[in-house]
């Protein structure tokens, strides 16, 4: 049984699996996840939750380890500068 | 979960608590929810059918009081009040810094296995494999099974280390099966020993890396890098409360006691030796903690052998030193401040280093850059304090004993 | 055993320390620094960075105000990583009572040439609109500011350095007196003069000298630009700071130029670990809290403590040691302190360094020196 979800990535729709999670999405919608303190691009790194690379904003709560979080049907995904 | 299991079934009151949405940490990532039959299953199943809470999206803070332990929900916090505690906090890759691995799409071995198993579709991506430690073979022969071009596998051991490790395997005969098997799985990857990436490149993302193989640089055009130079006890947690820890590893006897009466240790916090060593260590603690000595007294034969192999683990899969060399002046060792490896060579201690570049002070908590930095410099870590992960305002400022009782009686996973 | 002979050598390279090494090099002295840790540790490491006038006393005015002015000066040439941001403080009224005193210091500073605001409920929340509401209003005082004292630390020790001042770190001091330190790994260096300037540990090295470890406790969290603009602290601290016993904590929260929210503050007299003490956390982030409800979503990061060095009459020590009691006859001349500061060390440091200068010179300082000589402590010889 395979259902999709449709969460929004910096305002463009993205359609995945149920199970994956935000950090996934992220990486399939082609987007880093967030700017670095000297503006490098960054994307997921331990996958684990430990290393804080992979943060965005969901729902308006910044700083959220994507990874750790699954994606949910109309869930707003921002990244952060 | 075998410690959970274990306990459970002697009749003990059991909760686990994970940060993770799912049980099965990170090797069973995905395995505990009974749709496939793996390795996982048959402990999943123990731990359901035992009665354990489950309590998943829970990071401890911090311990208010002896014996209480304030935790994060994903939308609040709660108190954990125990008798005893066994503390199964596993480990992390250890991330070695060279020119471009904060390109997005380096991740690490165990990093990019997990992004697959939360649904990345690797199917006809390339793959460079690097780095060191047996999780590179378990997460090639994963990605290869799963359709990913797996372009070479890099492993910094030299030939004469890799084959005492594979003679070693003699006393245990169940590993040579499994290396048997991986190898079977692997059959058509190319494995270089003494191979170690020099730099990745790419615009926006990764897009080639270049590798140090038989003594020369070797450019792969590739979508993915997932290295990982073995693995570091997650030890915070422990320290917090007080356990001894001697050379990274948490200090334990052999019923996974800790110095901290009531609370035990089990797995890779106490030494890395993989999925058996932490099966039989987390048995003998979660019977220790139940008070079945006898029960756990049977399994130390076992434990002693599992204990051998991390030992040689460890011998085998030593760092060496030109990767200390790896890091340009402009190379950043510090992720989360953007901290160069040049501003951090001025310093003679991670203290001063801390103090005047930042380095470490960023939401990682010094998780990615301190082993590194541990091994670029030699430094010594500090001392941990609360909290032990980052958590809300609210979290920390909340005071025990004012709670409300949750999962008071709630029983079964998810 | 070496030898080696200077003008001062100055035990503690904290801010203190590293602000009197630059201003006593600067005047051609030759001039040696000891630490047993790194520079910019100890209460510079910890404290908040806070560059603030302070009106408890004449006396504290005088050295707060001076050296305010002296940092303005400093600040061109101040590096990036010292973060020298002129944001300002608002001491913030929760109601009437403390509004009467929001206008007696807006009296007090006006009258002194401080420029000060009156801010009424509306002003005060869309200047700060993460404040709760309900609040009266405040005082704007715009000149002061915050930095970061580890690197301020260092950018004054590395100007001494190049003026020619020697610096030893990682090495305990095991005794001063008499013109000589002796270190713990039994090297003596000599100096004409000696300046303490060991904050909480001062008393350590000069026996009979009157210095507590004034405990504080600090929070800092992740990223969150334009949360708050200015150092806000509650008018309740100044009951917090201002007494002499007993734990207290007091609304105090300054915005990192990273855009890290800083919260504080702690005090605690006894407490001599540096452990962070959770009972005494979880009330100073209530307190927070209260004043700041957005703050309890944060994500924290880490938490600290320091210790502050407190005095008896709250005011810092700066000049000769004449010993504990007026009768002390070792005849030891070649003692200087430079602590004390309980909270203001940042703030007060350059002060402190060109008045203890002025002192060792024989220059004309430009405030009265007076109220911080450790000679006003002396007690009286008691007579058998």
């Amino acid at each position: 049984m395979h259902s999709q979800v449709t969460v929004r990535v910096n305002g463009t729709r993205v359609v995945v699996p149920s199970g994956t999670t935000v950090a996934v999405a992220m990486v399939r919608a082609g987007e880093p996840c967030r700017t670095s303190v000297s503006g490098e691009p960054r994307g997921p790194l331990c996958g684990m939750g430990i290393c804080f690379e992979c943060r965005v904003t969901i729902g308006g709560i910044p700083h959220c380890r994507s990874c750790q979080v699954l994606c949910e049907q109309g869930m707003e995904v921002t990244t952060e500068n | 979960m075998a410690a959970a299991a274990r306990a459970a079934e002697c009749g003990v009151r059991v909760g686990i608590v994970d940060d993770n949405f799912r049980l099965g940490g990170q090797i069973w990532r995905g395995e505990s929810d009974g749709r496939q039959k793996t390795d996982a299953s048959p402990w999943a199943e123990r731990v359901r059918a035992s009665g354990v809470t489950v309590l998943c999206g829970l990071r401890v803070a911090h311990q208010q009081e002896s014996g209480v332990l304030v935790a994060e929900t994903p939308n609040g916090f709660c108190e954990l009040t125990y008798e005893k505690l066994v503390l199964a906090t596993g480990a992390r890759e250890r991330f070695l810094p060279f020119p471009g691995w904060t390109l997005p799409n380096v991740m690490g071995a165990g990093g990019l296995q997990a992004m697959v198993k939360c649904g990345l579709p690797i199917r006809g991506k390339r793959v460079v494999v690097a780095g060191t430690g047996p999780l590179l073979l378990a997460v090639a022969a994963y990605l290869h099974q799963h359709g990913a071009e797996v372009m070479m596998i890099c492993e910094q051991a030299a030939w004469a280390d890799l084959a005492s490790f594979v003679l070693a395997l003699f006393r245990w005969p169940g590993k040579i099966l499994q290396g048997i098997r991986l190898k079977r799985d692997l059959a058509g990857v190319p494995f270089a020993e003494n191979s170690w990436p020099l730099a990745a490149h790419g615009q926006q993302t990764l897009e080639s890396v270049t590798i140090s193989h038989a003594g020369k640089a070797e450019s792969i055009p590739c979508d993915y890098l997932a290295c990982g130079f073995h693995l570091v006890p997650n030890i915070e947690l422990p320290s917090l409360l007080g356990c001894a820890v001697a050379n990274g590893c948490v200090q334990v006897d052999d019923f996974q006691r800790t110095t901290v009466p009531s609370v035990f240790c089990a797995g890779e916090p106490t030494g890395v030796g993989g999925v058996e060593s932490a099966l039989i260590e987390g048995q003998i603690a979660g019977l220790a903690a139940a008070g079945r000595v006898t029960e756990a007294e049977a399994l130390l034969g076992e434990r002693r052998k599992a204990r051998r192999f991390a030992r040689l683990l460890d011998r085998t899969f030593r760092l060496r030193s030109e990767l200390r060399g790896l890091p340009l002046s402009e190379t950043l060792v510090c992720r989360c401040e953007d901290v160069s490896y040049s501003r951090l060579r001025q310093h003679s201690s991670w203290r001063a280093a801390k103090l005047h570049t930042r380095c470490g002070m960023g939401p990682c908590q010094g998780r990615v850059c301190g082993p590194a930095t541990q091994f670029l410099f030699k430094w010594n870590p500090d001392s941990v304090r609360p909290p032990v992960f980052p958590v809300r305002v609210e979290t920390l400022a909340a005071v025990t004993g004012q709670l409300p009782a949750q999962y008071s009686e709630v029983t079964g996973g998810q | 055993m070496s030898k080696a002979t200077y003008d001062v050598v100055i035990v503690g390279g904290g801010i203190v320390g590293a602000a009197c090494a630059d201003e006593l090099a600067g005047r051609g002295l030759r001039v040696a620094v000891v630490d047993r840790d790194v520079v910019g540790s100890g209460a510079t490491a910890a404290g908040m960075g806070h560059i603030v006038v302070m009106d408890d006393s004449e006396a504290q005015f005088g050295l707060t105000r001076y050296s305010q002015q002296l940092w303005q000066e400093l600040r061109p040439e101040l590096p990036d990583d010292v973060e020298y941001e002129q944001c300002g403080t608002i001491w913030v009224a929760a109601d009437e009572e403390e509004m009467i005193e929001v206008r007696r210091k807006r009296d007090y500073y006006g009258q002194r040439g401080v420029p000060t605001e009156i801010l009424d409920a509306q002003s005060l929340q869309s200047m700060e609109p993460n404040l709760r509401p309900g609040m009266a209003g405040g005082l704007l005082v715009p000149e002061d500011g915050v930095l970061y004292p580890p690197c301020a630390a260092r950018f004054l020790m590395e100007r001494a350095q190049q003026r020619g001042a020697k610096l030893r770190l990682d090495i305990p001091v095991a005794q001063i007196g008499m013109g000589q330190i002796r270190l713990t790994d039994d090297t003596q260096i000599s100096a004409e003069i000696i300046v303490n300037a060991a904050g909480a540990w001062a008393a350590d090295l000069t026996p009979g000298l009157e210095i507590k470890k004034r405990k504080g406790h600090l929070v800092i969290t992740d990223r969150y630009p334009g949360f708050v603009r200015h150092q806000l602290v509650e008018l309740g601290y100044l009951k917090s700071a201002h007494s002499v016993s007993g734990d207290s904590v007091a609304f105090n929260v300054q915005p990192r130029r990273t855009g890290q929210i800083l919260i504080g503050s702690s005090r605690q007299y006894g407490a001599d670990h540096k452990e962070v003490d959770n009972t005494m956390l979880v009330r100073m982030l209530q307190r927070a809290q209260e004043y700041m409800p957005g703050l309890a979503q944060m994500s924290t990061v880490r938490t600290w403590t320091g210790f502050r060095a407190a005095t008896p009459d709250k005011l810092p020590l700066i000049g000769p040691w004449t010993g504990a009691t007026t009768g002390d006859t070792t005849g030891d001349k070649s003692i200087y302190l430079a602590t004390g500061h309980e909270g203001l060390g940042i703030t007060a440091s350059l002060a402190t360094a060109r008045i203890l200068a002025d002192q060792i010179m024989g220059t004309k300082p430009e405030i009265p020196v007076e109220p911080y000589l450790p000679a006003r402590l002396a007690k009286e010889f008691a007579h058998a």
